[in-house]
């Protein structure tokens, strides 16, 4: 296995896209839509967002040039790569009554394996996080795993950060750090373009011994750890992690939570374009003879009133109660849950919260009014 | 035959289009009418059976006396009423006369006014008798209303979410209009059913669902001012075709 750091040069990289295409891969990539960077599949390299990247900040995103034609030059877009291994809406069965019995159709079909070009750290995180729910054996998701098992990752380390990035807080990020099968870190410069890349798995081993490498100086690597660590000092936000659980247990009942209920419009857009939220619900269809169903899960978010509807009505009815719920999973009863946090720092619920909602912002709110009660209490 | 559902349709003040939805589900209508008996639907068929109904797809607004007097004999012979449209669940758009002097509009309107007969506003149809199940929409998503027709047939729950807009925009794919054009947006506070129809063309959402089930309009509306929204550009977007509706009223009646 080549376990070495290599370099492709950037006139070098359509072949890596040629080799997944010859391996079977759909690859999925950044591509300009819409006036922001999403996820899609890639034809070549010509749909990679070269000299974009984008500012971002509470309800804010505007795609920017660069003044380079960096591949991945930007930070994180709206999408993850939950809408792949875990998507908006997956059929779950059907069936049907025949003569008098039902018979159950395999919800399975076959499908290519994915190439994910393009991971962030964090994003690594946060399918690490999704493996906790859907791959934990006593009720695993065997459409998750079938995905989860095929797919082929090919992290691009940030060189940048965003106004809304906290990895460094949450531990995870900027440097890839989880088991990727491929690792690249791109480094740009006026005399060239060029990208260190190292295997992470026999997968990812076969594939760069395909594409035009050679192995990289001490220097190149070198200045591929410097560009990140500029990336780790250019985080926007920040959150101090050692108290949280005991700090948002203890403040179920801050006022501080009427503050954001009153500002939340309980769209859910957080949850949707958050990478480790995973909630769903069921729709059942029948055909109109009434004699065939199909049941389908789909994205569903803890700000809608069905998602806590019991006999008699919604157990969360209160804006702040809805809000209080998804903020204490992610930051506490998640560590409770699932033995780790449940966000990883990605910020894209600050950015594509249509009123800038930012939990960072939230938690030093409530962290700040309990100093001021204990001062309160001493004096 | 006997057994099967008789399913009748009932037109008020609107424009047709709800009702017209249904006949636009050209795969669906022929196995829905295997299903039920089409016993009242003028734009579908002239034949007409008496009553009582089933279920009973009722579109438009009340406006005139005269339909204030239908509605309770609609009521009477149905078993389950189903509102389809802004109209029937808001009043429609025709509710922007409830915000003006009626008479003095007429004068302006009509060579002789006098013919007329109708009352100060237009209202839904829940303001005048109990409604089973209302289905928003302007026009109403043809989908979701043979669903709504199945699920009755069938003994299941339909599948019609009150949630914002926003869900049905992140699972279509969409870029967040607001967040990355800065395009002012109904979406958060509209209730889903249309698929996100306009944000996939780039326009903010109309809110032609109607608000969700907790809408916050004061939070949107102070974002939209942020984006440089004018206060009668607020109101009239909060005043259209679910005008009426008390979510959108009550906020639009700020920006007077
Ligand atoms: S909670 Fe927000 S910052 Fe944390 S992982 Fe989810 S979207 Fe990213
Ligand atoms: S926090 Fe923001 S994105 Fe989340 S439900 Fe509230 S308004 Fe919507």
């Amino acid at each position: 296995m080549k376990n070495e750091t290599y370099i492709l040069e950037r006139k070098d990289f359509p072949t890596l896209l040629e080799e997944l295409g010859r391996r079977g891969y759909r690859t999925f990539g950044p591509t300009v839509r819409d006036q922001a960077i999403v996820y899609d599949e890639l034809e070549s390299v010509d749909d990679l967002p070269a000299g974009w990247t984008e500012e971002q900040d509470g309800g804010k995103y505007e795609l920017r040039r660069r003044e380079d034609d960096a591949l991945f030059g930007y930070v994180i877009g709206p999408d993850s790569w939950k809408k792949y291994l875990h998507p908006p809406r997956q059929k779950v069965f059907s069936c049907a009554a025949v003569d008098g019995l039902i018979t159950i159709d395999d919800p399975e079909p076959e499908e290519p394996p994915m190439a994910f070009l393009g991971m962030r750290s964090c994003e690594r995180h946060a399918i690490a996080v999704q493996d906790g729910v859907f791959l934990d054996p006593g009720s695993a998701d065997p459409a998750y795993a079938r995905r989860r098992e095929q797919a082929l990752f090919i992290a691009v380390n940030c060189t940048n950060a965003s106004e809304t990035c906290f990895c460094t807080s949450m531990n995870t990020g900027p440097k890839v750090d989880l088991p990727v099968d491929l690792n690249m870190t791109e480094c740009l410069t006026p005399d060239h373009h060029r990208f260190t890349v190292r295997a992470g798995s026999n997968r990812g081993a076969e594939i760069l011994e395909a594409v035009p490498t050679r192995p990289a100086t001490e220097a190149e690597v070198a200045e591929a750890e410097r560009r990140i660590d500029e990336a780790a000092g250019e985080m926007g936000r920040t959150i101090e992690t050692s108290d949280l659980k005991d700090l948002l247990y203890a403040n179920l009942d801050n006022p501080h939570w009427e503050d954001v209920g009153a500002r939340c419009l309980n769209c859910a857009n957080c949850t949707m374009v958050c990478p480790t939220c995973f909630c769903t619900t069921m729709e059942d269809v029948t055909d109109i003879t009434g004699k065939s169903a199909e049941r389908t899960r789909r994205w569903d978010s803890c700000f809608t009133w069905d998602f806590s509807y019991m006999h008699g009505g919604s157990v969360r009815q209160s804006s702040k109660s809805r809000y209080r719920q998804w903020m204490t999973h992610k930051l506490a009863t998640w560590q409770d849950q699932f033995d780790r946090l449940g966000c990883i720092g990605c910020g894209r619920c600050i950015t594509w919260c249509p009123v800038g909602i930012d939990l960072t912002k939230e938690v030093e709110a409530i962290r700040n009014s309990e100093t001021v009660e204990e001062a309160h209490a001493d004096n | 035959m006997a057994d099967k559902p008789k399913l009748a349709v009932w037109k008020f003040a609107s424009c047709d289009g709800c009702q017209l939805s249904l006949l636009d589900c050209e795969d669906e209508i022929l196995a829905v009418a295997g299903e039920v008996e089409i016993a009242n639907f003028p734009e579908a068929s002239r034949a007409v059976i008496d009553g009582p109904y089933d279920v009973s797809l009722v579109e438009g607004s009340i406006t005139t006396p005269h339909d204030a007097e239908r509605i309770q004999e609609v009521r009477a012979q149905s078993g389950l009423l189903i509102t389809i449209g802004a109209c029937a669940t808001a009043g429609g758009i025709q509710a922007l006369r409830n915000y003006q002097d009626v008479k003095e509009m007429f004068n302006v309107v009509y060579a002789s006014p006098h013919y007329i007969e109708t009352l100060e506003t237009s209202s839904a149809i829940a303001d005048h008798v109990k409604v089973d199940f209302e289905l928003r929409g302007c026009p109403v998503n043809k989908m979701q209303l043979v669903d709504v027709l199945l699920a009755h047939l069938h003994g299941r729950k339909p599948n019609v979410s009150a949630h914002s807009v926003c869900l049905e925009c992140k699972e279509r794919g969409n870029v967040c209009v607001m967040t990355a054009h800065g395009t002012p947006c109904m979406g958060p506070v509209t209730h889903a059913g249309c698929g996100a129809i306009c944000p996939a063309y780039h326009r903010g959402c109309y809110g032609c669902f109607g608000p969700m089930e907790s809408p916050n309009m004061p939070a949107l509306t102070s974002w939209w001012k942020g984006l440089g929204v004018a206060d009668a550009d607020i109101r009239r977007a909060c005043r259209s075709f679910n005008g009426y509706a008390p979510a959108f009223r009550e906020e639009s009646e700020k920006y007077d």
